[in-house]
């Protein structure tokens, strides 16, 4: 249970409404540090709540697994979960992750049968106090002081409106102290990850080492205080504010820290980031609050560095694609394949299961990830296309051999499909996969038809969207973004190209191979007629040559295609979903430009009102202007939030692409090694025959 | 010097050898400096050079075989039309799509064709240099009174190609020859060697056609293949230029390999067609030049058998015998010597094939394994440094 509730949690941190979690993650641990309350009410709560929880969760679950079941105050869990209903369900308005937000939210509210979450959720409250209660961070407490101390009139205000769900309110208050505040947030924004890398670290080794103090107290700051406020933390005055009213705040307070932490620690597998943390920590100690402030760059690098890592440390996690087979008749028949897993990664059920989906489970696959990741910034890796004629040739034929090709090029397209689906470490952690690989019966994808032929055109789209983006130019503050993307769009034209030509030699290899089958045939039949014994013979070995010739044409052939061709099919549909990705970004930007057009209409209108001396209609506009405010405050990060994914996803892919590029062009010279190997081996044993001609 | 094509002679005595020391290609015509060393009386050097062109080996072919004289022996088959059309039509449409590649394209493109253009010219000639050493080698027709002129005579010898009148009048003779050689072939030969022969001969004809057809298909595709290697060298170049991430240096190596493998699979074509494509096309003529002789013998047969025929009728009538008697004496003489000569003609034919087959099959071999492990070497030194790279 632990291992499978371990595994879930980085999962619920990924697998939350995209959107939302962009927009959590992208102010969360800003706002724990700069306490800016407007954040924390406006934000949709489901995913906001569902990491941190359950992210602490794994910490203590896997610090201390025995205490987990019996320790379950049932007070604190309704103290927290009790405002969500208040303050959080409303905001969130799409219902598209219904599936998470049941996970997160049934346990507490309608006391559904998910035990292990409810444990998992009230856990921690009573753990990290209790370890930490005593230990006050000096250090952090020092250095948040200075920001929040301006901030805490208005967080007083706050608290009282939280409950009637009006955070018009709160932003009214907001204008005064944000332009001080501003600056802070960014820095702390930046400095975010090595801080949580640090809390993590400190928290995974536990109270056994001397765990530093200030680490654990970013915990017992929210913590402590949902309780009953009791600690003195006097530095974090509107987080005390605010937890002393309900409780609610303190608890985002934590789910903001560690939603923060879910992002940054879904990109290790849940066993070696651990690792990977401890050897950061000691580098950079909290003090790195103050350290990382300021450049991107250094976020940048240390996204780099945590990719590093993880590039070493592999998945134990091995998928194959076996056994395809026709199921049904006529055109109702489908080829279904068997999906063999094989881990030791402790999310999973058991070390080895199989599966058996069809084409369009993995097209409906894709089709979820896509929906829920994409819009962050993530790659999608994307399935191959649907293939009407090939697919209709299954059917129809029986056993021509190009129908046969069809469903081994599908089945190994497949299976890398999915191999790198499972090699993302943030989409590994999506309960779909999981669902995927695991489950015996998947609900049958409904919509992929329209998908799987329309599918593609929307990833061609998406590509020329982005073009079309650019002529709106966007004002590309970061040189990364503009050179990448004309990297990228320069490469995809150099693979299609490539594309096109391999695929010219894989035809013509075919080609030569049934001419050096028919030329074979022909010097058989001339030697059969040549009346010089020896010549006879010589050339009866000549046609016997050249039929292993032909052989090795079509085995090469094979390979030109299969090792080859299909690898540049692959990256030219990633460099689509990379392209998308960029798109996606250029998106958030134009909805934070937008904001900004708006918030400027609404000042002017304002302005207006104040000429005009209509006060009653003032206040209206105040409240507009905070609220608009706010969502420029929220869409810049989200917009920040998305480049770093895509940033981050870029590095990912283009090593991945080294090393597939690199496996796969050295597994292509060792097969054109070996067919040179035989040719040697075959003209050497015909020498002596030709040598005996006389 | 070129290297010769394909050898197809056996005696060298050295009293005449004959060579091609240079050609020149002009517009539409290939002249070739035919250049001879002999110690022969008839000549009044022993080395000399004359340019000649196609037409005038084609004049000096036809002589032979209109000489009633060389009925008996198999008339060294005609060196074929030099044809750069093709390889023209694609240097005038390279230049036309200039605008449409990059330079580095372009020029690649053009020294491909380039080399393609001067293959063919090779090839062109060293099918005339066959031609003109066979008749040196040949123990009647090196004493050719025609190709001791042709060899010479340092003018222009102003022969004209065929006109249309003489063309087609060789339609017409080649639709007699044709319907009559059915005609001929049909007749049951008294001597076992020769019927023997002919059915080879037949069979032979028609298999070596197609082999070489086939073999021509094979080394084409063989040729399309090693193009595309060429082109995903530099599309591989491309992308190592513009890669930033370490993909590039990668890249970059594998297309300097695919650039050098190219080369030699481009090679390996080229020999495929050397020595068995142009092997088998030289058979496939000289194969219907044997034909042509067994034609020939079979003719004079019937014409025998008839005057054999005419000659009992008349003795039978009683009328104009002498005149029959002569005719028949005539048809004779002429089909036993035919017939004398032919044997060893068609005998030396099969000598001089064997040879041939054996010699180029063993070049072809030892070329195919050379080129191929060429290859190997250059795949295993480059995975070597692929595989420390990663």
């Amino acid at each position: 249970m632990d291992a499978l509730s371990s595994g879930c949690t980085v999962k619920m941190g990924e697998g939350q409404n995209p959107l939302e979690a962009m927009a959590d993650s992208t102010f969360s641990a800003s706002d724990v540090l700069s306490d800016l309350p407007n954040d924390l009410l406006g934000e949709p709560p489901s995913a906001v709540f569902g990491d941190p929880l359950s992210n602490i969760s794994k910490q203590e679950s896997t610090s201390n697994p025995a205490k987990q079941s019996s320790k379950l105050p049932s007070d604190v869990p309704c103290d927290i979960f009790d405002p969500l209903h208040g303050t959080g369900m409303e905001p969130k308005d799409d219902g598209k992750n219904a599936s998470l937000i049941d996970i997160v939210i049934n346990p507490v509210t309608s006391a559904k049968d998910n035990l292990p979450v409810d444990d998992l959720l009230s856990q921690p409250e009573i753990d990290i106090p209790a370890k930490t209660k005593t230990e006050q961070p000096a250090e952090l407490r020092s250095e948040e002081r200075p920001k929040d101390e301006p901030l805490s009139v208005a967080s007083s205000k706050p608290k009282k409106d939280l409950f009637e769900d009006s955070p018009e309110d709160l932003f009214s208050e907001l204008p005064k102290t944000k332009a001080k505040t501003k600056p802070q947030m960014d820095l702390f924004g930046d400095s975010s990850p090595d801080l949580f890398m640090d809390a993590k670290a400190a928290a995974d080794t536990g109270p056994g080492r001397n765990a530093p103090a200030d680490l654990f107290s970013e915990e017992s700051v929210a913590t402590t205080t949902s309780k009953s406020a009791k600690s003195n933390i006097s530095a974090n005055s509107i987080v005390t504010a605010n937890s002393k009213a309900n409780g609610v705040h303190s608890d985002e307070e934590e789910q903001d820290i560690f939603a923060e932490a879910t992002v940054e620690l879904s990109l290790d597998s849940p066993h070696n980031n651990r690792k990977t943390l401890d050897t950061t920590k000691p580098s950079e100690p909290a003090s790195s609050l103050s350290a990382a402030a300021g450049s991107s760059k250094a976020q940048a690098k240390t996204l780099e560095e945590l990719e590093e890592e993880e590039s070493e440390d592999k998945f134990e996690l091995n998928i194959s694609i076996t056994n395809p087979e026709k199921v049904g008749d006529g055109m109702n028949a489908y080829m279904a394949y068997k999906v063999s897993t094989q881990t030791t990664l402790p999310m999973f059920r058991s070390k080895t299961f199989t599966v058996r989906r069809r084409f369009s489970d993995f097209l409906g696959l894709y089709e979820k990830l896509s929906e829920k990741h994409s819009q962050n910034g993530y790659i999608v890796p994307p399935p191959p296309e649907k293939s009407l004629l090939g697919m209709t040739k299954v059917k129809v034929g029986k056993d021509d051999p190009s129908s046969g090709e069809f469903v081994e090029r599908r089945r190994a397209s497949l299976e890398r499909y999915l191999q790198r689906v499972v090699c993302h470490p943030s989409l590994l952690q999506d309960p779909d996969v999981r669902e995927f690989l695991e489950r015996e019966e998947l609900p049958r994808a409904v919509n992929t038809q329209a998908l799987s032929g329309a599918g593609f055109l929307k990833m061609i789209n998406k590509a020329t969207d982005a073009v079309s983006k650019m002529t709106i130019k966007m004002n590309e503050s970061d040189v990364w973004f503009e050179e990448k993307l004309q990297e990228v769009e320069s490469e995809d034209q150099q693979l299609r190209k490539l594309h096109a030509v391999v695929d010219s030699l894989v035809s013509h290899r075919k080609e030569l191979s049934v001419n050096t089958a028919v030329f074979a045939k022909s010097v058989a039949m001339l030697g059969s007629s040549e009346d010089n014994t020896a010549l006879s013979r010589a050339l009866s070995q000549l046609a016997e040559l050249e039929d292993k010739i032909e052989q090795l044409h079509q085995e090469q052939a094979g390979n030109d295609f299969f090792v080859f061709t299909e690898l540049l099919a692959d990256y030219i549909r990633l460099l689509g979903a990379v392209r998308g990705s960029f798109d996606q970004r250029m998106k958030s930007w134009q909805r934070w430009q937008d904001a900004q057009t708006t918030l400027q209409k609404k000042r002017e209108a304002e302005a207006k009102l104040l000429w005009a001396n209509k006060p009653d209609k003032l206040q209206q506009a105040k409240d507009e202007i905070a609220e608009w405010e706010g969502k420029v405050t929220q869409y810049e990060r989200e917009f920040e939030r998305v480049s770093a994914t895509v940033r981050k996803e870029v590095i990912r892919f283009e090593k991945e692409k080294a090393r597939d590029f690199k496996k796969q062009i050295i597994k292509y010279l060792e097969s054109l090694l070996q067919s040179q190997q035989q040719l040697i081996k075959y003209w050497e044993a015909f020498l002596p025959e030709a040598k005996a001609i006389a | 010097m070129m290297p010769r094509a394909v050898n197809v002679d056996l005696q060298t005595d050295g009293t005449l050898q004959v060579d091609i020391s240079d050609a020149l290609s002009e517009r539409d015509k290939v002249k070739f400096t035919v250049h001879t060393k002999s110690t022969l009386p008839s000549f009044k050097q022993n080395e000399f050079s004359v340019v000649r062109q196609h037409e005038e080996f084609i004049w000096l072919h036809d002589s032979f075989v209109e000489n009633e004289e060389y009925a008996g022996y198999i008339i060294p088959p005609a060196p074929p039309r030099p044809d750069f059309d093709a390889s023209r039509e694609k240097l005038q449409k390279l230049g036309e799509g200039e605008g449409s590649m990059t330079k580095e394209e372009f020029t690649k493109m053009k020294q491909e064709l380039e080399a393609e253009y001067l293959a063919i010219f090779k090839k062109t000639v060293a099918m005339h240099e066959v031609f003109l050493c066979r008749v040196a080698a040949h123990p009647v027709l090196r004493k050719d009174l025609n190709f001791h002129v042709f060899l010479e005579y340092n003018q222009d010898l102003s022969v004209r190609g065929k006109n249309k009148k003489e063309k087609l009048e060789d339609f017409f003779k080649n639709v007699v020859k044709s319907a009559d050689g059915v005609l001929v072939a049909g007749v049951k030969d008294v001597d076992d060697f020769f019927e023997h022969e002919k059915t080879f001969l037949l069979e032979y004809h028609n298999r070596v056609k197609d082999a070489s057809a086939k073999s021509d298909r094979m080394i084409r595709s063989h040729k399309s293949a090693a193009d595309d290697i060429n082109r995903i060298a530099s599309t591989l170049y491309t992308l190592g230029t513009q890669d930033s991430t370490d993909v590039c240096k990668f890249f970059l190596k594998v297309s300097e390999l695919f650039e050098k493998t190219r080369k030699i699979e481009a090679r390996v074509a080229a020999d495929e067609d050397l020595k068995l494509a142009d092997l088998l096309k030289y058979y496939l003529r000289e194969s219907q030049a044997a034909k042509d002789l067994l034609y020939r013998r079979g003719r004079a047969l019937v014409d025998y058998e008839n005057a054999n025929k005419a000659l009992d009728k008349a003795r039978a009538k009683n009328k104009d015998v002498l005149q029959a008697e002569t005719t028949q004496q005539i048809c004779c003489q002429k089909f036993e010597k035919i017939s004398e000569s032919a044997k060893q003609e068609l005998i030396d034919f099969k000598t001089r094939r064997v040879a041939a087959f054996r010699k180029n099959l063993v070049e072809l071999a030892e070329l195919e394994l050379k080129h191929a492990k060429g290859n190997l070497q250059l795949l295993q030194s480059c995975l070597g440094v692929l595989k420390g790279d990663t």
